[in-house]
């Protein structure tokens, strides 16, 4: 089972990359962007058919080890 | 089937393949012809560039080892010894400059360590082209990052630099990186295949398709849009997996288990392999079905020719071969016994129970070929010389605050902030001064370093360019209080088969090597980077030079800054009537004009043992070697870094602006103590170096006045402000991350 | 006096500790493997700089998975003096001995130079022989060095006295131009509700010795020792 875990800076947690990505953006014309949070994608290839185990598998890995829960937020989603 | 295009694609000529046909006795396969091509690329056959080098001096007392091993050794007394080496990595930095200029200083510190040397300082010398280029500012955070990122992440302080910005290197940078480590000297490791039987072990990274041809790419000119198309070739460094392989290596070398060792640098498995089994005259057998590889269906052809980094090829004693392994295990790193030693005098190369290439080792780099490439002759009196006719700038203070902004010269801490320059706690002087000094712990010693040359200046007179880079560095280390021992050196020029290319190389080959007579300083090892050109422009000539010199009591080292109200300023050394090749030319009157200035090595030789004698017996205060920007720079930087003014009156003698800011060799700042101005007096006069009395040090201006006429009077703030702040504020549209 | 010092794959400032312990206060100095879980009889033990494991996902994040966390941990809750720097603070907090996180220094960049701190906390043994309110200057080197922690946690760290060193200026106001990675409240340094467990930022280990330039380090590690003395 393929699955993708994105971490991103809990909403309030200040972003410097993602203020910084979105001052640039607005330096190269992009006058619209308005604001930008920066996070990671990870893709995990986990064995075993059981989308639902495998959905429960990440979250705690995610928890464990992929995001610091202190500032970082997830979510999980089962791509195939 | 090898076809005419297939010897194209691999950089050979028609003469090259005759005589691999001519040693083989017969057609090589593709395997074999990828061993040649890389083999005998200029990045490792040093073909256009080996006869010159012979000229070269590489011995001396304290030499243990000279050019032709992964670095060069000195020995410092006390059981102890340096090792030291510069490489290039200039073509890989500029298709991708974090990654290139990171593996490049990865390539660097496995050369030293590989020798058994722990590393200990990084130096590094960057030359950039203007910062309104194309991709200019990328270039310079993406280079600094890379270096930041490996250095600091593995653990070996960066001490020290240069950085340049000229038009020349718009379409090429160049990323020189140097590494100095210390070893006992008792205790040292070559890269030697010795003892037939002995097993030969693959340790580090695995293998991937990573740089496959990076050494004849770095053999090739760019074409202005390849950059963007070879990107594939780009290696990406680890330094977590090379931190752990250094570890590993230096708790091997404390066994006797290990008989010889090198870095699969650039063409990998093939040079490492080659290269050991020459140099001992032996040969190796080689499964490459066994190498750890990253990817599926790698190919003999490809294992042979990867350039993925942080991998050692290494040769155990036979009766040792666990232990060497469980070190390797101890620090999750894969350690595979790949072949064994033979005495053949042949590599053969087996994969998946066939043999794929069997192949004499020591001809592939005897037989290398070697090229005595035509050279015109150089003009470098030629002018004309505008500056000789011009009338006087109306205001020398704005000149020099004009000067002090300039990117060549304004203080350049936003990229040194970016390394770690402190780690291991041995950095007496940190980045900022003459040159970087650090601490050998256990002893009083102090090691002294630093990278040099003057690319305007050999853009004018490559000969005086490269003597006076030697002499330059000598200053410098000889301006901290230490006394110069050895050299490496890393010779970035354009294309070689150009006539005029070729000429700048031999005369600044023939500069450097008339400098290390002069001053008694040998050069223990070094690197060629060739084909430094875009779109048939090459760069200007740039020999870096990198230096080591040793003191005996660290605790006498000595630094740029002004120390104390009252102490006196003098200037040693004349001052000729030379703006040419300055940066008063380049900032203030905006162009580039000659001569170079002149260099008298026996004088340089006399300020060196002058300034290293004042530091000896405590008489200084301060030191600062005079270069760019000339004597109004040098005193600026003694006040703005000591944050002390100082009234100076001095007669010119020659036209006020190359009095201020013209770049005449041999000179040097100092300050003392009113008590000690007699021993400072006698002592220049024993060694026979002028001396000017030149005023003070004191207040909160910088004044400079000539004969009763004050022509700079600035606040020492003011000049700071500007000095500090302005590469920062250059760069300050760089977009990061 | 013992001194412990764990050493991660990637510490590289494992030897820096050692010396200052061992060579410049003459006290026995252990260095200990992360695979290892016997602290060796350590009176104090030292977290020291680095990349643990290269710091590839987050700084710290997964050398508090290591064996020797846990006898760390535990060493910390008997009230064994811990002290994390740089590094090692990164790992105190992934770990949970400390309260917290470090985000990336808010200029995205490494930064190495001095800065200047006010001490906040006199009251740990890695800080008594320091005074409150005096001002110590130390090098900083990171890149995740921007600490944060939720607004009741700060205020909790405030109200307890925890916070134990403060960027400042020279005049030793906490000014923003003073912070030098944007770490919340200037906070360079905090200790655990029971005082024991110390990070910071700052490197001691690297402003220990006259010859270096700053010795203001070396009354970290000193502390140390007298409280262990007075023990």
């Amino acid at each position: 089972m393929k699955v993708e875990v994105r971490v991103y800076p809990k909403e309030g947690v200040l972003d410097p990359q993602g203020k910084a990505i979105a001052a640039a953006l607005g330096r190269l014309g992009h006058q619209a962007v308005r604001d930008v949070r920066a996070g990671k994608v990870f893709f995990i290839d986990v064995a075993g058919a059981d989308a639902k185990a495998a959905e429960a598998d990440a979250r705690r890995m995610a928890e464990e080890l992929l995001a610091n829960t202190v500032i970082e937020g997830f979510d999980v989603k089962v791509v195939s | 089937m090898i076809t005419e295009e297939v010897i194209r694609e691999h950089n050979l000529s028609d003469e090259e393949y005759a005589r691999i046909q001519e040693i083989l006795g017969r057609e090589p396969n593709l395997v074999e012809l990828g061993i040649f091509s890389a083999m005998w690329s200029e990045h490792c056959s040093y073909k256009s560039s080996r006869i010159h080098l012979k000229k070269f001096p590489t011995t001396g007392p304290r030499v243990i080892q000279g050019p032709g091993e992964n670095a060069g050794v000195v020995d410092i007394g006390g059981g102890l010894a340096v090792a030291f080496k510069m490489e290039s990595h200039n073509h890989p930095s500029f298709i991708e400059p974090y990654q290139g200029a990171a593996t490049g200083v990865g390539g660097i510190l496995r050369d030293v360590f590989t020798m058994g040397a722990r590393p200990m300082a990084s130096l590094n010398s960057l030359r950039f082209g203007r910062l309104d280029a194309p991709r200019m500012k990328h270039l310079v955070d993406g280079v600094v990052r890379g270096i930041a990122g490996y250095g600091n992440c593995i653990g070996i302080p960066t001490l020290g630099g240069e950085t340049t910005f000229h038009k020349g290197y718009d379409g090429n940078i160049l990323v020189n990186v140097m590494n100095v480590g210390i070893v006992p000297s008792d205790r040292i490791f070559l890269g030697r295949a010795e003892g037939a039987g002995n097993p030969v072990v693959y340790v580090g990274s695995k293998t991937g398709r990573d740089g496959i041809h990076g050494a004849t790419m770095a053999s090739e000119e760019f074409a202005a849009d390849e950059a963007s198309q070879k990107r594939p070739t780009v290696q990406v460094g680890d330094p977590f997996t090379e931190k752990l392989l250094m570890e590993a290596c230096l708790e091997l070398f404390r066994t006797d288990a290990v008989v010889g060792i090198q870095d699969m640098g650039a063409a990998g498995l093939t040079s490492s392999s080659f290269e050991m089994a020459g140099r001992a005259g032996s040969g190796v057998e080689i499964d490459l079905s066994k190498v750890p590889v990253r990817e599926t269906g790698m190919t003999p052809y490809e294992i042979m020719l990867s350039e993925s980094q942080e991998r050692m090829l290494l040769v155990a004693r036979r009766d040792r071969l666990d232990e060497v392994l469980a070190i390797f295990h101890k620090w999750e790193l894969d350690a595979v016994e790949i072949g064994r030693v033979t005495d053949s005098g042949r590599v053969v190369l087996f994969f998946e129970g066939r043999i794929v290439a069997d192949l004499p080792a020591a001809p592939l780099s005897d037989r290398a070929p070697v090229y005595d490439r035509p050279r015109t002759p150089l003009a470098p009196g030629a002018g004309p010389f505008r500056w000789r006719e011009e009338p006087e700038p109306p205001d020398y203070a704005a000149c020099l605050k004009q000067i002090l902004a300039s990117p060549n010269v304004a203080e350049k801490s936003w990229i040194w902030t970016q390394y770690d320059h402190m780690v291991q706690s041995n950095t007496v002087q940190r980045p900022g001064g003459d040159a970087a000094v650090m601490r050998v712990k256990g002893t009083t010693k102090g090691i002294a370093m630093k990278s040099d040359v003057n690319p305007f200046f050999c853009a004018f007179d490559p000969y005086r360019g490269g003597a006076i880079a030697v002499a330059e560095a000598a200053r410098s280390i000889a301006a901290t209080g230490a006394r110069p021992v050895a050299i490496t050196d890393c010779l970035n020029f354009g294309n070689p088969e150009k006539p005029e290319v070729m000429a700048q190389f031999e005369a600044a080959v023939r500069g450097i090597a008339d400098a290390c007579r002069a001053l008694e300083v040998p050069v223990v090892s070094g690197n060629v980077s060739l084909y430094n050109e875009t779109d048939g422009r090459a760069i200007p000539p740039t020999p870096t030079v990198g230096m080591v010199g040793l003191m005996e009591d660290v605790g006498k080292h000595v630094r740029v800054a002004f120390r104390r109200a009252g102490d006196l300023v003098a200037v040693l050394g004349d001052t000729r009537d030379e703006l040419g090749a300055s940066e008063f030319l380049r900032t203030v009157r905006g162009r580039d004009e000659g001569p170079c200035p002149e260099v008298d090595l026996d004088a340089e030789k006399r300020l060196v043992d002058l300034l290293a004698t004042l530091a000896e017996r405590g008489i200084v205060a301060s030191m600062h070697d005079v270069s760019d920007g000339g004597l109004a720079v040098a005193l600026a930087e003694c006040a703005m870094q000591g944050g002390l003014g100082a009234t100076l009156s001095l007669e010119p003698g020659v036209r006020m602006s190359a009095f201020l800011f013209g770049e005449t060799t041999g000179r040097a700042v100092v300050s003392f103590a009113p008590e000690h101005e007699a021993a400072a007096r006698a002592l220049a006069k024993e060694k026979g170096v002028p001396f000017a009395a030149a005023g003070w040090v004191g207040g909160d201006r910088l004044t400079i006045s000539a004969g009763s006429r004050a022509v700079i009077d600035e606040p020492v703030a003011t000049l700071t402000e500007l000095w500090r702040t302005a590469f920062a504020r250059a760069l300050e549209s760089a977009d990061v991350l | 006096m013992r001194f412990g010092i764990v050493v991660f794959p990637g510490s590289n400032c494992d030897e820096d500790c050692h010396h200052v312990a061992k060579d410049l206060l003459g006290c026995e100095a252990d260095y200990i493997w992360h695979h290892d879980t016997d602290l060796k009889g350590a009176d104090a033990v030292i977290l020291p700089g680095g990349f643990a494991y290269g710091d590839y996902l987050r700084a710290g994040a997964l050398a508090r998975f290591s064996p020797v966390m846990e006898s760390v941990a535990a060493f910390a809750k008997k009230g064994g003096p811990v002290l994390g720097i740089c590094n090692g603070f990164q790992v105190l907090l992934e770990a949970g001995l400390l309260p917290g996180a470090m985000q990336i220094n808010r200029g995205l960049r490494y930064v190495c130079r001095d800065v200047t701190m006010r001490v906040e906390n006199d009251a740990t043994p890695f800080t008594s022989l320091y005074s409150k309110g005096s001002l110590v200057t130390m090098p900083i080197g990171h890149m995740e060095g921007n600490y944060t922690a939720p607004p009741e946690t700060l205020d909790l760290l405030e109200r307890d006295g925890r916070v134990v060193f403060r960027y400042c200026d020279r005049e030793g106001r906490p000014t923003d131009a003073a912070n030098p990675n944007g770490a919340a409240r200037n906070i360079a340094g905090i200790c655990n509700r029971e005082g024991n467990v110390v990070g910071l930022m700052p490197h001691p280990d690297r402003c220990a010795e006259a010859l270096l330039g700053n010795d203001a380090g070396v009354k970290m590690f000193a502390s140390a020792v007298a409280a262990m003395a007075a023990r």
